[in-house]
């Protein structure tokens, strides 16, 4: 498995989870863990991702993300997951 | 598994606290580079150097991208060079030589920097060691990339006293050398008491004698970090700010070692250590001073900046130790001035002097760093502050340096302006009371009595 966690936060609008979800279902990027928030009227999601099966490497994974994102006018990032676990547990 | 609040945690740190990883830098033996023609050791390093450091530049990047961590600088570090060309320079220009290819070796890998310039003379010097000495002013004037540091002293074997002086006037010498660049090449000049041999930081870094032939030691960085957490206990008790450093030096450190990793493991060589120092940059928010005034002082330099700044290195320290298998290099809090928004504001205000520095020296990492002086402060002045910051680090068994840089044809009221990370500064005033008498006397001061330990 190789987990990445992957962050949206933007201004809420109608479709991000699906404009964000249908480009992981077309990349072959299974969805492990959602959790969403609204903060101040901002939007901030975060999915745990493997990426181990996708038909594309990290590198493009997340170039494609970074445009997605500024097509519906999101910040979206995408990241090993091993950053947050060596930095939040021991 | 990670939950929203620890990746926003770590998110906010990166992007508005300005978390980052300051250097990859890997050091390379130069061992089997030495040749006793200077041509044939120049192609032997160049060759060595980006055979193993080719791909450093791109590793880093990678990472960064990859975890979401900007890798600000990737370096290497070399054998010093002085025991390198010990087989074939005869005279300075031969070291110039090997600087150059050093330099042209850098430039070819995309590195920003390559340290290891350097002599380790703390006991006394070699022909070859003197002609090192001698060559830098040279080579620092004719090379983009190379710094230079050269360690004079040590708790195990005293000061040796005429490798000072002749530092003093090597410091005039390469500040004259460069005066069209605002004496940069003093910014790339450390002179060292106990200087350690994994130090992944510039200027002083080098790769030491006792090292792997290749090794990857990471520098981890953070002060904005710090200072953001302390902010959220403002007003709280001692208890309460010490856990609040260390548990976020932990977080931070944990950062280094997982990059630390992956670049060894990339890169195909070993994982040194990871340097757990606050470094600052010249960027607002990055800054150790910024840290001193949120414990409470209204400038660095007040009455109580040498405690604040003890108990600020003590629980870097401690949060850093455990979260990372292997610890090294220089370890604490940076103070230089001209790369510190804040500490330059301290000058500026009239709150913090040499004399100050100086003392701050004795509890936290290195010494008097990136401290621009009138042009016209002599040699045997900056010998007898050479001579005072190595005295510190052989009692206090820690590494001490000076990284001092007498603009040439400034004064008290003038700027410097370095450029990039090197930063700006304000000319400090030196106390010009001599000490030629002292400096002028030849040989070592001896080891202290608490270095013999056997």
């Amino acid at each position: 498995m190789k987990k990445c966690v992957i962050t949206v936060i933007g201004n809420d609008a109608v479709g991000i989870i699906a404009k964000v979800c249908t480009y992981l279902a077309e990349a072959r990027i299974n969805i492990l863990d959602i959790s969403q928030t609204i903060v101040g009227g901002l939007f901030n999601m975060m999915m745990i991702v493997d990426i181990s099966k996708s038909s594309e490497e990290f590198a493009e994974i997340n170039e494609n993300l970074e445009k997605l994102g500024q097509d519906i006018g999101v910040t979206v990032k995408c990241q090993r997951a091993e950053i947050f676990d060596m930095m939040h547990r021991i | 598994m990670i939950n929203i609040l620890e990746v926003a945690e770590t998110n906010k740190m990166i992007e508005k606290e300005n978390l980052d990883v300051r250097t990859i830098t890997m050091g390379i033996s130069l061992l089997d580079c030495m040749d006793s023609d200077t041509q044939k050791t120049c192609e032997n390093i160049y060759d060595k150097i980006v055979s193993l450091a080719g791909e450093l530049v791109n590793t880093g990047d990678e990472i960064g991208k990859e975890f979401g961590i900007p890798i600000v600088n990737k370096r290497v570090s070399v054998t010093p060079v002085a025991i390198v060309g010990e087989a074939c320079a005869k005279t300075t220009d031969d070291y110039v030589k090997i600087a150059k290819a050093l330099d042209r070796a850098a430039a070819s890998i995309g590195v920003n920097f390559i340290g290891g310039y350097s002599a380790l003379v703390s006991k006394g010097s070699t022909r070859a060691d003197d002609l090192l000495m001698r060559s830098i002013p040279e080579a620092l004037s004719q090379t983009e990339y190379i710094c230079s540091s050269v360690n004079v002293g040590s708790t195990k074997t005293g000061i040796n006293m005429d490798a000072v002086r002749l530092m003093g006037n090597i410091i005039k010498e390469t500040a004259l050398k460069t005066a069209d660049r605002d004496s940069i090449g003093c910014a790339k000049l450390v002179v060292l008491c106990n200087a350690p041999d994994d130090n992944p930081f510039m200027a002083g870094a080098f790769h030491g004698v006792s090292e792997n032939d290749s090794v990857i030691n990471v520098g981890v960085s953070g002060p904005g970090v710090v200072k953001n957490a302390l902010e959220s206990v403002r007003g709280s008790d001692f208890k309460t700010l010490c856990e609040t450093i260390k548990k976020t030096a932990f977080k931070i450190t944990r950062v280094g070692q997982l990059v630390a990793q992956e670049a060894a493991k990339r890169l195909n060589t070993e994982f040194g250590i990871i340097d757990l120092s606050l470094a600052p940059t010249p960027a607002i928010g990055d800054s150790v001073a910024d840290i001193l005034k949120e414990i409470g002082l209204e400038h660095p330099g007040a009455p109580g900046t040498t405690a604040a700044l003890a108990l600020l290195n003590d629980q870097v320290k401690k949060g850093g130790v455990m979260a990372s298998s292997y610890v090294g290099g220089l370890s604490g809090a940076f103070i230089p001035v001209s790369e510190d928004q804040g500490m330059i504001d301290a000058v500026e205000a009239g709150a913090l002097t040499i004399e100050k520095l100086e003392a701050m020296t004795c509890v936290c990492s290195v010494g008097l760093d990136m401290i621009a002086v009138p042009g016209d402060t002599s040699a045997d002045t900056i010998a007898g502050v050479i001579a005072d910051e190595s005295a510190i680090g052989m009692i206090n068994q820690k590494t001490t340096a000076v990284r001092i840089i007498p603009v040439a044809g400034k004064g008290l009221g003038d700027t410097v302006e370095f450029g990039g990370l090197l930063g700006y500064a304000p000319i400090m005033p030196v106390n010009s009371f001599g000490c030629s008498d002292f400096i002028n006397r030849a040989g070592r001061i001896p080891a202290p009595i608490h270095s013999f330990k056997n």
